[in-house]
Parts: C-alpha cells; structure tokens; sequence
C-alpha cells in the first residue's frame, strides 16, 4: 500500500493496463505531449509514443467513433473526454454507435472500449464545465457505468473497466483528482465491476451514495454517529449494471434508505434505485425513501457551493426518513 | 496495379448484374411484406461497389451505410445469412435483430451498415487506425452518400484521418439527392472531392463507369497500403428509384427518373463487353441463369429459417 492521488491512481491503471496489453492505447485531445487535461496520462507519452497515446484534433464525435472502429477490429481503446460535458458532442459515438455495434450485428464480436470524463462542480466552471450526466448513459442498454469514489477503488475499477469486452462509461468526479488515498502497489489490483461497496456498516439507515458523494456520505455518518444513528453507506461504485442484492441487503437491515448523488436528482440514478426498493421490497421500509441530488436548474457559475449536495444535505436526508414512523 | 483481363471484366460484371438481381428481388419482396422496414436500394449505382472491392481483400474493411447492399455483397457477403438477416431470422449475420440497415459480416471485413448517415465513417476510419497501430498493409474503406459530406463525423473524420496518415478510402456515392432534396439544398459546391483539398488530401472525381472507378480506386489503396494516407473518392452516379422502395419521387419528375435510368452502368459495361467479344449472349444467359438460381436458394434458405424467439431479445447484450 502507499499513499497517491485519485489521478495518480488512474494514471497508475492505464500505465499497467498498457504494459500488460498491447493492444490497450490511450486516445484524445491533450493526453499526449500535454499529458491530459487534468494531468491523468503524464509520462505516458513518453514511455509510450505517439502510437499508443494519440493525441487528436478536438473531434469528439470523430475520435470516439473511430476509437469505437478500433475496438471491433482487436483493440482496447480508453478514450478520454476532457470534460464529461463534451460527451454531448459524441452522443452518436456512444448511444447510437458503441453501445449498439456489438449487438445490432449480432454479436460477431467485443466492443472493449472505456470513455473516461471527468464531471461534476469544484472549479467553478459553470453551466457547460461542470455537469453530471451519468443517468443518460445509464439509460441506454448496452453500456456500463462506473464511478469511483477514491484511489483505491479507481485504480482498480478502471483496471477491471479495461479488461472488461463491454463498453464502459468510466466517470470521475474532479474534485475527487487530488484526493490521497492507499492504494495497493502491484498490477494486480482489480476491483470488479457490477458489485457495490459496503463502505461503512450501519444499523439505522442506508445510504445509497455514488462518486464524491460517498465520501459526503461517511462524513455525515461520522456526525451523526455522535448523535447515535448508525448509518450504513454502500457505494454503488457500478451504477449499470447496479449491485440491486447489496442494496437490498442493507435495506432489508435498516429498514429506512437515502440515495445520495452529485447530479440533478430529477430522473436520476436516485429514482432509479428508489422505484426498484418500492416496487421490489417496500415491506421492508420503515419510512419513505429520500433522495439527495442537485436541484434541476444548470449548475450556478458563482453559486456552486449552494448548488452542489454535500454531507449536510445527506445528514438532512437521514434525520428526515428517521422522523418518519 | 494493372488493367482487369477479360476474366476479370467478366467477373465485374457479373458482381453488378447480382448486386442488381438481389435488390430487384428484395423490391418485390418486400413490397410483398416478407422484409420489413425501410428498404434502401442502390439501383443505378452498382459499379461503386464492384469497382472498389477488386481491390479488396477479405482482411480488408470496408463500412457502409443504409444504401449499402451492393457494398456487402461486392465484399463478399454469404447471400443466404444476409437474406436471412434481411428476412427477420435467427439465422441472419445479426440473428434478426437489425434487418437492411445493419448487414455485417467482420470475417469478410465488413464492419456493419449504419443507419445514421455519417454514422460509419469515422468507424470505419477507426479500421484504418486499428491496422496502422498492428503494422499491418490492411486497407479501410468508408462509403456514405452526398448528403452524409455535410455532416460533422465526414470532417472530423477527414481531417483525423489525415494528421493520423490513416489508411482510408473515403469513398462517396454522390447520386445528387439527400432523401427527397437535391444537392444545392445541402452543399454550395458541385464537387465534393473539392473538399479533400482542406483536409490534405488526394479528391479525385470517377464518373459512374466500374473501370474508371476501378482504375482511381486501385491507385488510392496502393497509396494507402503503402503508408500514403488517405483519399477521398467521388463517384457521379444517379439512383434510380426513390429514397427508399415505395417513394414515388414526386420531388423529381417523372423525365429526370427516365433520364437516369437511360444511364445504367451495367447496361453500358455489357454494351462495351459485348462489343470487345468479352462477352456473349450465351455468357449473359449463363451468368443470368447462376443468379437467379443463387438468389431462389438464398430466399428458399430465408424463408425457412425460423424467427428469434422473445426469450433471445437479451442474450449476449452484455458479454
Ligand atoms: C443522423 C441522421 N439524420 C437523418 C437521417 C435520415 N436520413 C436517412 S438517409 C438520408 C439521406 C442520405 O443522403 P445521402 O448521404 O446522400 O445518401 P443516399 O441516400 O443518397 O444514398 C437521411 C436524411 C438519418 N438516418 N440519420
């Protein structure tokens, strides 16, 4: 184990990922010579060339596509989108193209392809920097979601989501980049996608979190274990296919559940799980379902701070599904 | 690259008589409701295809779009599996589920129909990629429409393909109609090979002839085997029936369908053959007589294969 940042983490799976196989390459704006956006892939380009880190035009409906066209033909593309707003650009790329390719033509072969973004507020970068997007991708069959939470469990989720033949929308959070945490040393770090993390037993209530709101999460937990409620966070970390017997674990447990995300909370992940838990277990609550997320305006150039959810918001959530009979 | 022999002529021929032969089959059969669905055929511009997958090998790719029967079976396509395909059945190269608009078959290197126009070029371009980055001599070749030129993923794809000195042919299919609007409607310029310029690249311009295509093709994927980087190919052809089987074309006219129908490919290459003493009545009739016994078998195959039952919709969705 040793102590690195969230980016380093995610800069240390590509790097194995790449010495491992030759056909994994990095492709997008900036990830060469510049060393990405937010700095994911420094060094790679000098380890690996041109070839395997290809920096691109800003083309991000061409470069995903073609990236989508090197997968069906053997390779493992990871694609970066600098930000996860500029994945608009490229909604045919994933919706109509990558997430479809492998079963409109009847399975012939894999689509391994991971499109990494990063989302969500923190730099103050208004309405067009700064969104989280992760229920669309969701929504259309086909796809994988993941979103990690911390180095430890980025590391080896991307690892996993680039050995994975399906296509993974791969979402980080950017306040999430200059996070420490222990991560394990050693290429065989892998965490496997599709099953949820029980990041904190409880007994009172579940929280359901996604991302940065994990970790919000178990700082509200922390506080209100002082007051004695015991919360149970588990983190989603696979948001498609999600880990529904986790969820329904805990629930079946603490009888009262709260589901936490960064995005608008309007159709979201959040709805998601709570139309699941009611028509699937509803027996087993104690109080109705809370959700925790942006509210449905744009986020706020100068008010990101009122805008986004935080501990206290998720603290709110559970004092209010424990008020209920 | 040398000029076709005799065989060969005879074997573009009879490419672009089958190509023919299987859409006029698929028009009756669908307009007797056994496909269902939109049908795109490409009537009237048989040479394209037969022209650029001479030069084809089966590890070469080549993407095609809604209008791309001619592409897939010029390829090499199995005619039986992609009547099934285009019937509904379990037996099709997609197991039924995707009909006209998305026959693939990748051992044969052809990497899918796409039903959004402009959709497969950069795919395709990402063919191109994936054999530069093994060091292979593999070619790609993206074909798409006039109409597809205007949208984003043509330049993208272009202008990628050429800082990246990617082995693609871009090759377009301008029949002068986007769905029911004529060119003006979509683009100030006539020639749309004038737009390989900007990106750096070779625009060459073919009229609908298969030796003239042939010739201009084989010169573009030696360049591209070789390491030059890409082309973009314009071949001036005309569709005969509408957008799609049961469009009228009132848009049109009924003088400006006979007068592109007045310029058929295939006819004008028998004429030239025929004249050459490559080909004769007798040949014809034989070449005639194994396509229509090809195409009873491969819709014999079609129409007994069974449909995917409900429990199938999912299997294989995720790997
Ligand atoms: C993104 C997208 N927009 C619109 C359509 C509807 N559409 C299907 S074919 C077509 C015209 C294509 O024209 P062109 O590229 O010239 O090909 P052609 O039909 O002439 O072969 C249109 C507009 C579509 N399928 N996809």
């Amino acid at each position: 184990m040793k102590d690195i940042r969230y980016i380093f983490a995610i800069k240390e799976a590509m790097e194995e990922e790449m010495e491992r196989d030759e056909r994994v390459f990095l492709i997008g704006e900036d990830v060469g010579l510049a060393g990405g956006s937010f700095g994911a892939s420094r060094d790679l380009f000098k380890k690996f060339g041109p070839r395997r880190v290809v920096d691109t035009p800003i083309s991000e409906a061409g470069l995903t596509s073609m990236a989508a066209g090197a997968a069906s033909c053997g390779l493992r593309p990871i694609v970066e989108i600098m930000f996860m707003d500029f994945v608009t650009c490229a909604m045919d790329s994933i919706v109509n193209q990558i997430a479809k390719m492998r079963y409109m033509f009847g399975n012939q072969y894999t689509m391994p392809i991971v499109v990494r973004m990063p989302e969500g507020a923190g730099l103050n970068a208004g309405p067009q920097h700064s969104q989280c997007l992760e229920a669309w991708f969701a929504h259309v069959p086909g796809l994988k979601v993941v979103m990690a939470a911390n180095p430890y469990d980025v590391k080896g989720l991307l690892k996993s989501a680039i050995r994975d033949d399906n296509p993974v929308i791969f979402i980080e959070n950017k306040t999430l980049h200059a996070m420490k945490g222990q991560v394990p040393e050693g290429p065989d770090h892998l965490i496997p996608l599709g099953r949820a993390d029980v990041k904190r037993q409880g007994s009172d209530v579940t929280v359901v979190a996604v991302s940065r709101l994990v970790n919000e999460a178990l700082r509200a937990a922390a506080d209100l274990e002082k007051d004695g409620v015991s919360v149970e966070v588990i983190d989603l970390m696979t948001v498609q296919p999600w880990d529904k017997e986790a969820v329904f674990n805990s629930v079946g447990k603490t009888h009262r559940l709260v589901i936490a995300h960064e995005a608008v909370k309007s159709f979201g992940i959040g709805a998601e799980v709570a139309a699941t838990v009611a028509e699937e277990i509803l027996d087993e609550l104690d109080a109705p379902i809370v959700r925790v997320g942006a509210p449905f305006v744009p986020i706020h150039y100068s008010l990101e701070k009122a805008y986004v959810p935080g501990a206290e918001d998720v603290k709110k959530a559970v004092r209010a599904t424990l008020q209920r009979a | 690259m040398g000029k076709p022999g005799k065989e060969q002529m005879i074997e573009f021929y009879r490419q672009m008589l089958r190509i023919r032969r299987t859409e006029e089959k698929l028009m009756e059969v669908f307009s007797a409701g056994e496909i269902l669905g939109f049908l795109h055929v490409s009537i009237g511009q048989e040479a394209a295809p037969v022209g650029v997958c001479a030069h084809l090998r089966d590890d070469d790719y080549i993407g095609t779009t809604h209008r791309g029967h001619g592409y897939a079976i010029a390829k090499g396509i199995d005619l039986k599996r992609a009547m099934a395909e285009l019937f509904g059945r379990r037996d099709g190269y997609c197991m039924g589920r995707s009909g006209s608009m998305h026959l693939a078959d990748l051992s044969k290197g052809i990497m899918g129909a796409n039903g959004i126009v402009g959709g497969g070029i950069p795919i395709v371009t990402g063919a191109g990629f994936a054999a530069k980055y093994k060091g292979t001599d593999q070619v790609a070749v993206a074909t798409f429409g006039d109409g597809a030129t205007n949208q984003g993923t043509f330049h993208e794809s272009l202008n990628l393909a050429a800082v990246l000195n990617l082995p693609v042919i871009y090759l377009c299919e301008n029949n002068g109609w986007a769905e029911f609007s004529p060119r003006p409607v979509h683009a100030k310029i006539e020639n749309l090979a004038d737009r390989a310029a900007s990106y750096g690249m070779p625009g060459i311009i073919v009229p609908n002839d298969v030796l003239e295509i042939y010739k201009a093709c084989g010169e573009a994927v030696e360049r591209a085997r070789k390491g030059g980087g890409p082309t973009l190919i314009e071949v001036k052809c005309d569709r005969w029936y509408g957008h799609y089987v049961g469009d009228a074309q009132k848009y049109r006219g009924k003088e400006k369908v006979e007068e592109a129908m007045a310029k058929d490919c295939i006819k004008e290459f028998e004429a030239r053959l025929t004249k050459e003493k490559i080909l004769k009545a007798a040949d014809i009739e034989k070449i005639e007589a194994d396509i229509a016994a090809e195409l009873a078998e491969a819709l014999e195959f079609a129409r007994r294969c069974p449909y995917p039952g409900p429990e199938e919709m999912a299997v294989g969705l995720y790997v």
